[in-house]
């Protein structure tokens, strides 16, 4: 869903620019308080992985492709903050680098993949665990749902602003791109159940979201 | 209880490194979601636009490489790699002075 330049008009490109900057300025703020020199590898290491997962495409029905994601998956093991700046990294180094997602449109693809996947995606993962019980059944409930919904939210997201660009009328690109991405969810969710249940096997005390206490990351070592 | 990270992190990278060498060439190369609704709702001619014209590894290739496979596995190595160390130190930078 990394959106090119030329879909999305110039003044939504700055409104969600500086929402996606002021949201990344807090979340620099959020990080310098609770990471300190353990986090630094890990932070290296999900991004690289979300980088190289995102390569891999996966077909869906009808000639479509799919790609994880991530946002969820970082979020559960790094905290959303950490999450969203990994997400931004991701998406300046694929613009910068490798021409995916279009420079003017860097401000929305960080906002509905960043602000959207792993803020919002974390907000109704926390949501769910929280409410299901925090046992482990529940965790792996909250991850799934959470993951297909951070891609049908984020999804939703870029159809919005395809509308308010006047790019393609809602109620063609609304349904449109939450139908395809419904179903580009459904991998999410398995890439990252799979991945996190695999991290927690080996090293549950590296998924700081499976806290018993659950408390929102404000647990740093 | 402090654990050592090397071997998570080892794992961990070479894991990302070894599904950009070897998985990435053989991805689906079909249209993804945005751009399958761009074509069937007839506005992905608008996305011809491009403003950064100075991406190196520009759609995942390594320009002088002409293999394709080669080339989308090498451009991924690249590309696991230099995020791995951007993370880790823009991490460095603004994680807390350990004063």
């Amino acid at each position: 869903m990394h959106i090119p330049d030329g879909f999305l008009s110039n003044s939504l490109n700055a409104a969600t620019f500086a929402i996606s900057a002021g949201t990344c300025a807090y979340g620099v703020k959020r990080v310098n308080r609770n990471f300190g020199e353990k986090e630094v590898p890990l932070m290296g290491v999900t991004a690289a992985f979300i980088f190289a997962a995102q390569m891999i495409n996966f077909p869906i029905a009808g000639g479509t492709s799919g790609h994880f994601l991530g946002a969820v998956f970082s979020s559960v093991l790094m905290g959303p903050w950490a999450s969203l700046l990994i997400m931004t990294i991701v998406l300046i180094v694929q613009c910068l680098g490798f021409a995916d997602g279009g420079l003017t449109a860097l401000g929305s693809n960080i906002f509905n993949m960043g602000v959207i996947g792993a803020l919002g995606g974390y907000g109704i993962f926390f949501i769910l665990y929280h409410s299901f019980g925090k046992s482990r059944k529940s965790f792996f409930i909250a991850l799934a749902a959470s993951s297909w919904l951070s891609i049908v939210m984020g999804a939703s997201a870029a159809a919005i602003e395809l509308a308010v660009s006047g790019t393609s009328p809602l109620k063609v690109a609304l349904p449109a791109m939450a139908g395809i991405h419904a179903l580009i969810g459904i991998g999410e969710a398995i890439i990252t159940t799979t991945a996190v249940s695999l991290i927690l096997k080996t090293r549950p005390d590296l998924v700081i979201s499976f806290a018993e206490k659950g408390a929102l990351h404000e647990k740093t070592t | 209880m402090k654990r050592r990270l090397d071997g998570f992190i080892w794992i961990g990278l070479g894991v990302s490194l070894l599904l950009a060498l070897f998985l990435s060439p053989f991805a689906s190369s079909s249209p993804d979601g945005l751009e399958k609704v761009a074509e069937t709702k007839g506005f992905s001619e608008k996305g011809d636009w491009k403003v950064w014209k100075y991406a190196p590894f520009s759609e995942y290739t390594v320009p002088w490489i002409k293999n394709e496979k080669v080339s989308t596995a090498l451009s991924g190595l690249i590309g696991t790699f230099a995020i791995f160390f951007i993370a880790m130190g823009i991490t460095k930078l603004i994680k807390r002075s350990t004063a």
